[in-house]
């Protein structure tokens, strides 16, 4: 008889994940459903080109029908899922109708942290497209733009509001917000990126309260200094969507607790991927949440070949990644920089469109991280080397040694470009 | 034979591709794409196109020759 897999979710893990178990051979049924009506669109242009006007929605399309219809994928979009009946074998929609499954991945991914601000109107969230498109619309006006929440989401809005001309301050609690990532020292570097593009912060002071409405807010800071803001965007991070499983019995501990093949602890043919994943990763020996576009991407499709394939079951096991574009800058980070205890640079960080890549290692010799800028080059060398384990000395000579890129030629169409 | 495209304009080199396949896509120093084989094996095509759909920007594509 045919198994059905029933991914919960169509953002970029739910619909790798449903993709790969077609590429890994899976021949039943697969049943895709998403809680938004609209085609399965990627988040990351979201504070950028799609926020800047730049795209439009059609280039952040994911999976269209007919691609879907191609591979074998049955959309069930508009409808979100609502109860996990694990002894059932049975996911619960809000229209009331159920699907069985076989196995069930979960990729309900997170949202954005809520504003505890709650001012009339005009503060927003960037996560959905349809929060996107209510920031594009208020960001046409003329008024001030206070960010709330210096991470990557934050730092992008800004750079994307500044370059349509908007005054912006960013606001954080932390001294230096990307320090949570790289350490304070290159942290300072993407703080100096805010000032030379005209954007003020107030890093280490928080906000006390939000009053007012759209084009008329005034932001009160907890050291006293008011802020006026035509706009306001908060971006404090994202909490995971498990609230639909609090009654399924599937272990939810900030995310859903999976082993390290990404099936759910104690709840069999249950696997979970992405943002709402917290599963036991065998190389840090721990359990860890990432919100990483790669890692979910990553995550489905090893959670694909483990349902495709029970009886060659593959621990997950990746080497973090992640890149965030601000300004000129294009960041990539590998590893886990904030683990190391000291790191040295290879080029220079200062000045307009640097290269530059900063590398990490800890107390065993081993190079535990990298933070690269405009370097792909190095940041795919770095990659390599904390996957192989390298030590710090041989990648630091390695990193060193890659050639100076010559200078990337204007963008007119070469072989094989976009026509 | 599946056959290997890349969209050059389009690549950000955010690496994804060169470390799902590094026998197939390696990037040069300015940070793009190089393809470092034209076709495939029907064989090797699963793996090829999970790699090719870890890139953010939709820039690798797989066809039939």
């Amino acid at each position: 008889m045919s198994r059905t897999v029933v991914v919960v979710g169509s953002s970029i893990g739910g619909v790798r994940a449903a993709q790969a178990l077609r590429s890994e051979g899976f021949d039943g049924r697969v049943v895709l459903v998403g809680e938004e009506a609209q085609a399965p669109y990627d988040k990351p242009p979201l504070s950028k080109q799609f926020l800047a006007g730049e795209w439009d929605a059609d280039r952040t399309l994911l999976l269209s029908e007919e691609a879907a219809e191609r591979a074998g994928i049955e959309l069930r979009l508009g409808v979100a899922a609502t109860r996990l009946d694990v002894a059932g074998r049975q996911v619960l929609l809000a229209d009331g109708s159920r699907l069985d499954y076989d196995a069930v991945v979960i990729a309900t991914g997170a949202a954005a942290r809520p504003s505890p601000w709650r001012p009339g109107s005009g503060v927003h969230v960037v996560r959905t497209l349809q929060d996107s498109q209510a920031l594009q619309a208020d960001l046409q006006h003329d008024g001030p733009v206070v960010v709330v929440g210096g991470g990557f989401i934050g730092a992008e809005v800004a750079g994307t509001a500044r370059g349509l001309g908007r005054e912006v301050t960013v606001v954080d609690p932390l001294p230096t917000p990307i320090g949570r990532v790289v350490g304070p020292e290159i942290g300072r570097y993407f703080t100096e990126l805010h000032h030379r593009h005209g954007v003020s912060t107030r890093f280490g002071v928080g906000v006390e309260e939000i009053t007012g409405s759209a084009g008329d807010l005034r932001v009160r800071l907890t050291d006293g200094t008011e802020l006026p803001a035509g706009t306001v965007v908060v971006g404090i991070g994202a909490v995971p969507n498990d609230g639909w499983l609090a009654d399924s019995g599937v272990p939810i501990d900030n995310g859903v607790l999976c082993d390290e093949y990404s099936r759910a602890v104690d709840a069999p043919d249950v696997y979970a991927i992405g943002d709402v994943a917290r599963w036991f990763h065998p190389g840090h020996r721990e359990h860890v949440r990432v919100e990483h576009w790669t890692n979910a991407v990553e995550q489905g499709m090893c959670a694909a070949h483990n349902i495709t394939h029970p009886d060659d079951l593959r621990s997950y096991r990746p080497v973090e990644y992640v890149w965030s574009d601000q300004y000129d800058w294009k960041a990539q980070i590998v590893g886990r920089p904030t683990r190391g205890t000291r790191h040295e640079l290879v080029g220079d960080l200062a000045g307009e469109k640097p290269r530059a890549a900063a590398l990490y290692t800890d107390d065993t010799g081993r190079l535990c991280g990298a933070v690269t800028v405009n370097w792909p080059k190095a940041l795919a060398q770095s990659r390599r080397l904390v996957t192989e384990g390298a030590t710090f000395d041989d990648a630091m000579a390695r990193v060193s040694a890659l050639p100076p890129p010559a200078a990337r030629p204007a963008p007119v169409p070469a072989a094989g470009g976009r026509p | 034979m599946p056959v290997l495209k890349a969209d050059f304009g389009a690549c950000q080199g955010y690496a994804n591709c060169v470390d799902a396949a590094p026998d197939v896509y390696d990037i040069d120093d300015d940070g793009v794409v190089v393809l470092l084989k034209e076709e495939i094996s029907d064989e090797e095509r699963p793996r090829i196109e999970e790699a090719a759909r870890s890139c953010p920007v939709s820039a690798l594509m797989i066809e039939d020759a």
